[in-house]
C-alpha cells in the first residue's frame, strides 16, 4: 500500500463473540437452530422450507403457483381471517413476509421478544390450516400478475431474467419470473394440493435468534409445532448441466438510455474446497469498491455508477456474476474493460496487498453482517438451505485465511477467465449491437416490454 | 414507557463534547460486538443548493471521496475496506453524511480518514469531471431508465411546495451539473464543510476517555471557520388542492401519490409524533386500513404505501415536509376512485378516531422496526447522529420508542384532522408506454 507515514495503524483485532447455538429436529422433522445473542429485546424468525421444481416440464405452473402462494397462504384460517392474523403478529411487533426463490418458501419476521409463544402459535396455524379462500385467490393472482407486468418493465429484472433464461436452459432455474398468463390461471384447489405435499416439516428449518432462552424457544417451538405434520419428502433441485456459454446476447430496449451488461457463470459451491479462492479473486476484480473493475470502469472513465461482481449460491448451482449499468454511448469500451479486467485476473496473478485486503474486507464484512439479530439469523437460514451448520462460517473463515495468491490465480483461470462466461446485454440494439459484435458474434432479441 | 422502550434508552448513554473549532462530538458506546461506527454530518443538504446548481450537494458528496491532503484517490476506500469495513455516504434533504462501520481496532483509522477529508478534500477539474461522468449514470441507473424512477419523491415536491429550496429536483439537471466548476465546489466546502457545521457521531465499542483523545488528536488541528447560518426551509401551509399529471413511458401501470404538509418536525414534535403513528396505522402490514380497503376489500390497488419524510425517514428533516401516500392501481381502476377511497379512509380517523388496541398494535410494530433498527451499531449510529443535528438531542434517538408508545388516539385522530382533502397535492403518474 502506497499510503503515507501518517495512517494510524489497526490496533489489536477484538475476539468475535462466540455463538452458542442449539439444534434440535422435532418429532415431525422439523429442525430448529436457536441462538441467544445480547442486543435489543427482539427475536428474529426465518422459517425455510424447500420449495424447489421437480423438474423443468413442471417449473413454469410450479413457479406461478408459488407466486400466488406466498401471499395466499396468509389469507386466512379456520380461526381468522388475512386482518387477524396480521393483528396477532402486530400485536407482538411482528409482520410475516412469505417469499420465494427457485429453491425455498421463507417465512420471516422480527418481534418483541416477549411474543415469541403466541408469534408461533400464529406461523403454526397458518401451517396447517390455510385456507386459501377461492374469491380471495382470485383477487391475488390478479395482484400478483400485475405485480409481475410491473416488475418486468424494470431493466435490472429483465437482465436477470434473460441471463438466467439463457444459462439455465431447460432447467427449473431458468424460469426466474412466472409468465402473468399462468398466474392469473392459478386456482385455490391446486394452492391447496401445493401446500398439502409441499409446505412439509421434514427438511424444513426453523432459525430464532435474538433474545431468547433457547431451552424455553426450543420448548416453545416443540409445543407450537407440533401438530404440523404431513406425508412426502422434501424436493431439492435437479443438477444443473454445463451449458456452453453461447452467443453474447442483446435484448433489445428500443431508445434505452443505459445498457445493463450482465456476466454469468458457474462457481464453486458452499462445500466446495476452491470457494474460498474464488471468493476472493471476485472481491478482487469487482466485489467491493477497492476492486479493478471499480477503478476502471467508474474512478478512471466513469462509465457506470455501480459495477459490481459476486459469487451467488443456489442450492444445486453457484455462480460468479458481474453487472454494470453503462451510458449506452460508452457500452462497447465499457464491455472491453470489463472483459480486459477479466483476462487479467486469469491470466496474471494478483497482488500480495489486493489479496490480504480481500480477505480482511470479506472476513469484516461476514463479521458485520452477523452482528445483528437479522442479519444472523438469515445467514444461518441460508445455510441451513445448503444443508451447512452454523460452525461452517467459523470454518470458512479459517480456510478464507489461509487462501494464497496462486490459489486465487488458479481459481480466477478457471472460473473468471471471460471466454467461459454467457453475456447478456440489454439495451438499444441500433446503437449497442454493432460495437459489441467487436468480441465475437452477437444476437438481438425483442424485450418483452417496451423502453 | 414500555419495557424495550426502557431498555433502549438505558443500554446507549450519550456522551457530548465540542472541541474549539465548533466541531459537535457524540460518543454512544456499547460494547457487547466488536464493531465501531464513524459517522460525520454535514448541516448541508439538497435544499440549501442555489439556483442554477441543483445536484450540487449530492455532486459534492461524491467529490468528498476522492481523496484528501494525505490520502492519495482509491485509497480512501482501500484504507476502510482492507481493515474490514464498509463506508458509504449519503446526501439528504437537509443534511449530508459520511460513515464507515469497522472492527473496533480500526477507529482510529478511520477518524483519521474523515478528519483528513475534512481539513481538504481533493477537488479538481479531473476528479469533478470524472465525478459529473459517475453522478449521471447514477441518476441514469435509478431515474432516467427506469418506470417509476422519479415517482413521487422528485415529482410531487413540485406541486406540494412554494420555495425553491421545497421544490427543485435535488438529484440535478444534466445543464446544471454539467457546468458546475472546481470554484463552485471549492466555494460550497468553505461555506458548508466547516468543522463548526458538523456532528462526529461514533457508537459500539469504544472506550469514552481514549476516545475523546483520539478525536482530539485528529480533529482539533481542523481550522475554524465561519458556520453559516441554518436556512429556515419552513413555508406558509397551503390552502388549496394543487394537482398534476407526469406522463412516464418506461411504465406499465398507473401510479398516484398524496402529500399533505405536516406539522414542523422540529417546532412541534409531539404533535408529528401522531402524524408518524398516523402513517403506520394507514399503511404498515395487512391490518393497515389503506392495506385492507384499497387492496383487499375494494381490490381498487396491487400496492400502497404511506410514509413521513420526503425520503422515508421522519426523524432526518425539518420543516417543511409531507406525508405521502402512495398507491400503484391497475390502468382499470381510475385515479379518482383512488384518491376518494384514501380521503374517505383518513376521514374515517379523523371523525371517529382510532381505538386503543388498534393504536397499541400499530405502536409494539413501529417500537420492533425502531428496536431492529437500533440493533445495528451503524442503524444506531446514524439514529444518534441525525438526532444531533436536526433535533439538538442526539438522547432524542434512543427515547422515540418511549415517545412514540405514549402518543394516544386522540393524537393520531388530530393528525387525520390535519390531512386536509382541501389541501392536498395529487400527483398522478401515466404509463404510456403501453403494455404487452
Amino acid at each position: 500500500m502506497t499510503a503515507p507515514v501518517l495512517i494510524p495503524p489497526l490496533g489489536e483485532p477484538r475476539p468475535q463473540p462466540e455463538l452458542a447455538v442449539t439444534e434440535e429436529t422435532l418429532p415431525n422433522g422439523l429442525r430448529l437452530v436457536v441462538v441467544p445473542r445480547p442486543g435489543v429485546p427482539l427475536v428474529e424468525l426465518r422459517l425455510r422450507v424447500p420449495f424447489a421444481a421437480a423438474t423443468a416440464r413442471a417449473a413454469a405452473q410450479h413457479t406461478a403457483r408459488a407466486s400466488v402462494l406466498s401471499g395466499a397462504v396468509l389469507l386466512g384460517t379456520g380461526a381468522r381471517d388475512a386482518t387477524g392474523i396480521a393483528e396477532a403478529l402486530q400485536t407482538h411487533g411482528g409482520e410475516l413476509s412469505v417469499s420465494t426463490d427457485p429453491d425455498r418458501l421463507l417465512f420471516a419476521t422480527t418481534l418483541l421478544a416477549e411474543g415469541l409463544a403466541p408469534v408461533l402459535g400464529v406461523l403454526a396455524e397458518v401451517l396447517t390450516d390455510a385456507g386459501y379462500p377461492a374469491d380471495q385467490v382470485e383477487a391475488e393472482r390478479a395482484r400478483v400478475a400485475e405485480r409481475i407486468s410491473i416488475a418486468r418493465s424494470q431493466p435490472g429484472i429483465i437482465a436477470r431474467t434473460a441471463l438466467a433464461a439463457r444459462r439455465y436452459g431447460a432447467h427449473p432455474y431458468a424460469e426466474q419470473l412466472p409468465a402473468t398468463e399462468v398466474v392469473i390461471a392459478v386456482r385455490s384447489q391446486a394452492l391447496r394440493k401445493l401446500h398439502r405435499e409441499r409446505v412439509l416439516p421434514a427438511g424444513s428449518t426453523l432459525v430464532l435468534v435474538g433474545d431468547l432462552d433457547p431451552a424455553a424457544a426450543v420448548d416453545a417451538a416443540g409445543s407450537a409445532l407440533a401438530g404440523w405434520t404431513g406425508e412426502g419428502t422434501a424436493v431439492a433441485a435437479p443438477p444443473v448441466p454445463q451449458q456452453p456459454p453461447g452467443a453474447l446476447q442483446v435484448v433489445d430496449r428500443p431508445g434505452a438510455v443505459q445498457s445493463n451488461l450482465r456476466l454469468g457463470g458457474p462457481a464453486p459451491g458452499r462445500t466446495d474446497p476452491d470457494l474460498p479462492a474464488v471468493r476472493l479473486a471476485n472481491m478482487v476484480y469487482g466485489g467491493y469498491f477497492s476492486s479493478r473493475l471499480v477503478e476502471n470502469i467508474r474512478e478512471r472513465r466513469g462509465y457506470t455508477y455501480s459495477p459490481r461482481s459476486s459469487v451467488d449460491h443456489l442450492a444445486a448451482a453457484s455462480s460468479f456474476l458481474v453487472e454494470a449499468d453503462v451510458a449506452t454511448e460508452v457500452t462497447g469500451p465499457a464491455f472491453l474493460e470489463t472483459w480486459y479486467e477479466l483476462g487479467r485476473m486469469a491470466l496474471t496473478p494478483v497482488t500480495g496487498e489486493e489479496l490480504d485486503a480481500a480477505r480482511r474486507y470479506v472476513l469484516g464484512s461476514m463479521a458485520l453482517s452477523t452482528a445483528t439479530h437479522a442479519g444472523l439469523a438469515s445467514t444461518l437460514s441460508a445455510l441451513a438451505g445448503s444443508g451447512l451448520p452454523p460452525q461452517w462460517l467459523a470454518e470458512h473463515q479459517q480456510a478464507l485465511a489461509r487462501v494464497t495468491v496462486e490459489e486465487v490465480q488458479e481459481a480466477a483461470r478457471r472460473f473468471l477467465q471471460p471466454s467461459g462466461l454467457t453475456a447478456v446485454v440489454v439495451g438499444d440494439a441500433d446503437r449497442v449491437a454493432d460495437p459489441l459484435r467487436a468480441f465475437g458474434p452477437v444476437e438481438v432479441v425483442p424485450s418483452a416490454d417496451p423502453a | 414507557m414500555t419495557a424495550a422502550g426502557a431498555d433502549l434508552t438505558l443500554r446507549h448513554p450519550v456522551e457530548r463534547f465540542r472541541l474549539e473549532n465548533g466541531l459537535r462530538v457524540v460518543l454512544a458506546p456499547d460494547r457487547s460486538v466488536p464493531v465501531v461506527a464513524v459517522t460525520v454530518s454535514y448541516d448541508v443538504g439538497m435544499r440549501n443548493e442555489p439556483q442554477g446548481r441543483t445536484g450540487f450537494a449530492h455532486l459534492f458528496e461524491h467529490l468528498m471521496f476522492q481523496g484528501s491532503a494525505n490520502v492519495p484517490k482509491m485509497e480512501h476506500a482501500r484504507l476502510v475496506q482492507a481493515a474490514g469495513g464498509t463506508f458509504n455516504g449519503s446526501t439528504h434533504q437537509d443534511y449530508t453524511n459520511y460513515y464507515e462501520a469497522l472492527p473496533a481496532e480500526a477507529l482510529e483509522r478511520a477518524l483519521f480518514l474523515e478528519a483528513d477529508r475534512m481539513a481538504a478534500p481533493a477537488i479538481t477539474e479531473e476528479n469533478l469531471r470524472n465525478q459529473i461522468d459517475v453522478v449521471k449514470e447514477e441518476i441514469r441507473v435509478n431515474v432516467l431508465n427506469r418506470p417509476y424512477g422519479a415517482f413521487p419523491w422528485l415529482q410531487l415536491p413540485g406541486i406540494a411546495f412554494e420555495s425553491f429550496a421545497n421544490t427543485h429536483d435535488g438529484y440535478g439537471s444534466f445543464v446544471d451539473l454539467e457546468s458546475s466548476t472546481v470554484d463552485d465546489a471549492a466555494d460550497f466546502f468553505h461555506r458548508y464543510y466547516a468543522p463548526g457545521n458538523a456532528v462526529l457521531c461514533l457508537g459500539g465499542d469504544l472506550d469514552v476517555a481514549e476516545t475523546e483523545q483520539l478525536v482530539r488528536r485528529w480533529f482539533e488541528p481542523v481550522a475554524a471557520r465561519e458556520v453559516p447560518p441554518t436556512p429556515p426551509t419552513g413555508e406558509p401551509s397551503p390552502t388549496t388542492v394543487r394537482s398534476d399529471v407526469v406522463e412516464d413511458r418506461l411504465a406499465p401501470a398507473p401510479a398516484v401519490a398524496l402529500g399533505w404538509r405536516v406539522p414542523d418536525p422540529v417546532g412541534d414534535l409531539d404533535t408529528y409524533l401522531g402524524t408518524v403513528l398516523l402513517a403506520e396505522l394507514l399503511s404498515e402490514g395487512d391490518a393497515s386500513r389503506l392495506e385492507r380497503r384499497l387492496v383487499h376489500d375494494d381490490q381498487l390497488a396491487v400496492a400502497q404505501s404511506s410514509y413521513v419524510g420526503l425520503f422515508g425517514d421522519p426523524f432526518d428533516v425539518r420543516d417543511a415536509t409531507l406525508l405521502t401516500t402512495q398507491v400503484h392501481h391497475p390502468a382499470s381502476v381510475p385515479t379518482e376512485k383512488v384518491v376518494t377511497a384514501v380521503h374517505e379512509e383518513v376521514g374515517r380517523i379523523a371523525q371517529d378516531g382510532v381505538g386503543a388496541d388498534e393504536l397499541a398494535r400499530v405502536q409494539a410494530r413501529t417500537e420492533a422496526q425502531l428496536l431492529r433498527q437500533a440493533d445495528s451499531v451503524l442503524g444506531r449510529t446514524l439514529a444518534f447522529a441525525n438526532a444531533e443535528l436536526i433535533h439538538g438531542r442526539a438522547e432524542l434517538a434512543g427515547e422515540l420508542a418511549a415517545r412514540l408508545a405514549a402518543v394516544s388516539p386522540e393524537q393520531v385522530q388530530a393528525a387525520a384532522r390535519g390531512l386536509d382533502p382541501g389541501t392536498v397535492a395529487v400527483l398522478e403518474l401515466r404509463a404510456t408506454g403501453g403494455r404487452r
